[in-house]
């Protein structure tokens, strides 16, 4: 299991950019974290989600 | 460039002193209240990317405003620094408003934790504007540490109760040699336009826009208060009188003998 943005999703062995194409994320819109470290956008290809990872995805919303 | 009255902040120019937030109001409204703040600084925060938002609010914000991601949410310097990363691998420049709080009834910014975030990622290249409870030492370590302007606040943020601060953000303006802006808890484009007055190098404002009755109207009134307010700086305030009145008529040929 992994865990993405808080919710244990059964993804090991997806890549990072078929799992944010799959769920209708923006590619250029998002910034990734995997267990702490930002993973560049060149390497959402070649990532591939291992069991017990925890990632966060973030975009920017409105705020002060 | 003469006669043109400018700030700089991490290498680029601006002309507009009105930082405009872009919280808790539609993101529809962003591009009109830019154009009516005349603003060419908004702020965002980071959070959490939703996909089911087929929006995103960087589609409403005109591509010649320069973005500042704030790092509201983090407690301490390590979840700032993380939250500023996160927002330059956005893509959006390094600009990063610095906001780290571990109080959550008044939201007070925490000082000493906000200096060792400034001196993190000024290491890193970002340009820092770090949101600070306007006090000198601590001002001056955020000089130390590499900030590129100080954002003291008015009063608490979201309050709209204005300069509750002032004198200590006067104490900021005449000691510290880098831009100061007010941030948080200006209610009022007067409050604004005393800022101004006091010689803050610009001022933001979200929540008085916000939970106004009209956004846009609201964004323009400040626009034109910011104006005022820095106008009356550059001309030099008159002075007041301790006591007793001074007519601005002649004290001579009156009419009488």
């Amino acid at each position: 299991m992994v865990k993405i943005n808080g919710e244990m999703k059964d993804c090991a062995g997806e890549t990072l950019a078929a799992f944010l194409g799959d769920n209708r994320y923006s590619c250029a819109r998002v910034a990734v974290e995997i267990n702490g470290d930002i993973v560049p956008k060149a390497k959402y290809n070649e990532t591939v989600f291992q069991d017990g990872d925890s990632v966060e995805i973030v975009a920017f919303v409105g705020g002060g | 460039m003469e006669g043109k009255d400018t700030f700089r902040l991490g290498g680029k120019e601006f002309t507009s002193r009105f930082i405009l937030g872009s919280g808790k109001y539609s993101l529809k409204l962003i591009e009109a209240a830019v154009k009516d703040a005349g603003a060419e600084i908004i702020t965002l925060a980071v959070r959490r990317a939703n996909t089911r938002e087929s929006e995103n609010i960087l589609d409403y914000i005109p591509k010649n405003v320069t973005l500042l991601p704030n790092t509201s949410g983090a407690r301490d310097a390590t979840e700032a620094v993380r939250i500023a990363r996160l927002a330059r691998e956005l893509g959006c420049g390094d600009f990063v408003k610095i906001e780290i709080m571990r109080d959550t009834k008044y939201l007070l910014p925490d000082n000493a934790e906000t200096i060792k975030a400034t001196s993190i990622l000024a290491d890193e290249g970002f340009t820092v504007l770090p949101y600070m409870f306007p006090d000198l030492n601590a001002a001056r370590d955020l000089v130390k540490a590499g900030a590129a302007a100080v954002m003291p606040l008015g009063a608490p943020i979201g309050s709209n109760k204005g300069l509750a601060a002032k004198e200590f953000i006067q104490i900021l303006i005449d000691e510290i040699d880098l831009p100061i802006i007010v941030d948080a808890g200006i209610g009022r484009p007067s409050q604004a336009c005393e800022a101004m007055e006091m010689g803050a190098a610009a001022v933001m404002a979200n929540t008085a826009l916000a939970t106004a009755g009209d956004v846009t109207r609201m964004a323009s009134a400040f626009k034109k208060a910011i104006e005022a307010g820095r106008e009356a700086y550059l001309a030099g305030l008159g002075r007041v009188l301790q006591r007793g009145g001074d007519s601005s008529d002649p004290l001579t040929g009156f009419l009488r003998d």
